[in-house]
């Protein structure tokens, strides 16, 4: 078992399976056709990142260093949360993006029934050590435990 | 960050709950990267990536009923991103339906949400707002409150305004509380180089490639390019034209914000090397390191040697110029291959006024004559579906291929491909 440190972006307190993405996560590309076609698993459909393609991303840890792609990522994300397909929490090794930050900021602000849990620059050795299907606990102040 | 009286007063809820919120959510995504204050949006029309209506995005549409029902519209008026749908873009009856009754049955009652937000006119959908013929053209040093990747790059580097990659509906609330946070692209620290990219090639690089190579060596970064005006000569609109391709890749196959050419980008021109910063680090491309960049596109068709289908072409926008100069070396490539029409289905996309400023040319008519289908379409909005996706299509676009299955060519193999034939 391992203890990280990273930053408060949106709080909360979660425990959740590990899913590991090792590139960017692709907002749009990953969740488009969860949203479209109603798959409350979120089942990835972004072809082009080979660690979450096909994989279900509601309800775990999402481990990642960061998103990229279109500049819709933030309402993407926002509309996860709404529509109660979200990760139980985004956990980013590097520092966050301005794109994930405006989901992660817009579903805290503005979806009272919603809670996804949001930490940043949790470092590269976080994402070197946790794999799919670790326990990951994140608590209140930005502490993550990978076990 | 400092607050001024009135923007306390609008966090309080001086103004209502919503405008309360709405500035809630720009001062927290401010304090993430440590935003010294709220300044006023300056720049005259602002520009949004979101305009589709895509039915998966339902939650955003209650979001903007919940805006417009308390009166917390757009404080300028804004352009937005291209729409998804055109009836002359070939599609199959089963595209038809996916995109028209499940996809994009949203739409209609999407852009009439967007024209109670403030949209600038009914057809101002294009992600080359920037563009003469659109009339949405930041001056420099405007601070701005837009999205889409490619418009803000364009934004910052040709234009000199400032602006950070928003994201959808940030660029909104932005736009409706009329500030937005300082930091990154908006101080000048923040558009300070921490790369040197230093171009070495023998020829006139493909901006597309270029722009992909230098946005996945920096990513987030900032570059400054130096050898490229050997090969622009001058910020005409040939250049203009460069960059904007250029830039999209930088932004798609990275994240770039902004970038620097030396001697061509207003102020590279103005303040030279001393926006480099002391310990940049360098990248050097040279014609190996382009082809090792092309070689490492994954082909992601599930028949690697599959006929084209369709050919896409303007993601972003084409430009007037752009049209024109295609026009001419179509009908050069196909009066070589001794064909009269293109010989895989072929769309250059352009926004609605450059498409109307072009057909009052005498290129429009031999366009048309070569079977080249000209359309405002987003391709990525016609691609981002399993149907579409399932397809051989091809493009010179890098943001295309980056998003898409579409699969990339230069500019001379979409040239030889849609004019000849073959792979």
């Amino acid at each position: 078992m391992k203890e990280f440190t990273g930053r408060v972006v949106a709080g909360g307190c979660v425990t959740a399976p590990a899913l590991v993405s090792h590139g960017g996560l692709n907002t749009l590309a990953s969740f488009q056709k969860a949203l479209q076609f109603g798959d409350k698993k979120a089942t990835c459909g972004d072809q082009n990142n080979p660690d979450l393609y096909g994989k279900p991303m509601a309800g775990t840890a999402l481990c990642l260093p960061r998103t990229i792609g279109s500049t819709t990522g933030g309402l993407v994300l926002y509309c996860a949360c709404a529509m109660k397909r979200q990760p139980a929490c985004m956990l980013f090794s590097e520092p966050i993006d301005s794109l994930a930050a405006a989901g992660a900021i817009l579903q805290d602000v503005w979806l009272s029934d919603s809670s996804m849990p949001v930490i940043d620059s949790l470092g590269e050795e976080f994402l070197r050590y946790v794999r799919d299907g670790m326990t990951v606990t994140v608590k209140e102040n930005g502490v993550v435990t990978v076990g | 960050m400092l607050l001024t009286q009135e923007q306390q007063q609008i966090l309080d809820g001086g103004k209502g709950q919503t405008m309360a919120k709405i500035m809630q959510t720009l001062v927290r995504y401010g304090e993430l990267y440590h935003a010294d204050a709220m300044i006023p949006v300056t720049g005259k029309y602002n520009h949004l990536v979101t305009s589709f209506g895509l039915k998966a995005l339902t939650p955003v549409y209650e979001l903007m009923d919940q805006l417009i029902a308390e009166g917390a519209v757009s404080g300028t008026k804004f352009t937005a991103d291209p729409r998804p749908l055109d009836k002359n873009v070939p599609s199959s009856f089963l595209q038809d339906i996916i995109f028209n009754h499940f996809m994009y049955s949203k739409q209609d009652f999407y852009e009439e949400q967007l024209q109670k937000l403030g949209l600038m006119e009914k057809d101002a959908f294009t992600c080359t707002c920037y563009m003469d013929e659109v009339g949405n053209t930041p001056e420099k040093g405007d601070i701005l409150s837009w999205s889409e990747s490619s418009a803000v790059v364009y934004a910052n580097s040709v234009l000199a305004a400032r602006c950070n990659r928003n994201s959808g509906i940030i660029d909104l609330m932005g736009a409706i509380c009329g500030f937005v946070p300082r930091f990154g692209l908006l101080t000048d620290e923040g558009r300070k180089a921490t790369w040197i990219v230093e171009v070495r090639t023998t020829k006139k690089p493909e901006a597309q490639l270029l722009g992909s190579a230098i946005g996945m060596k920096v990513m987030e970064d900032v570059p400054y390019i130096k050898g490229l005006d050997k090969w622009l000569g001058t910020l005409d609109d040939e250049a203009k034209a460069y960059l904007k391709d250029m830039g999209a890749a930088t932004a798609s196959n990275g994240a770039v914000g902004l970038y620097h050419v030396a001697g061509i980008t207003p102020e590279a021109v103005e303040q030279g090397e001393a926006l480099i910063c002391p310990d940049a680090k360098v990248y050097v491309i040279d014609d190996a390191e382009l082809q090792r960049v092309y070689d490492s596109y994954p082909v992601i068709w599930k028949k690697k040697d599959a006929t084209p289908k369709l050919c896409f072409m303007g993601c972003p926008h084409m430009s007037l110029h752009q049209l024109m100069d295609w026009t001419d070396r179509v009908e050069a490539g196909l009066k070589a291959a001794g064909n009269k029409k293109v010989v895989i289905p072929t769309v250059f996309t352009a926004a609605p006024a450059v498409i109307e400023k072009f057909n009052a040319t005498p290129y429009a008519p031999r366009l048309k004559e070569t079977g080249v289908i000209l359309s405002y379409i987003c391709p990525l909005m016609y691609m981002n579906n399993p149907l579409s996706a399932k397809m051989p299509v091809i493009t010179s676009s890098n943001k295309l291929r980056t998003y898409t299955s579409a699969r990339y060519y230069t500019d001379d193999e979409i040239l030889a491909q849609i004019t000849k034939g073959g792979n």
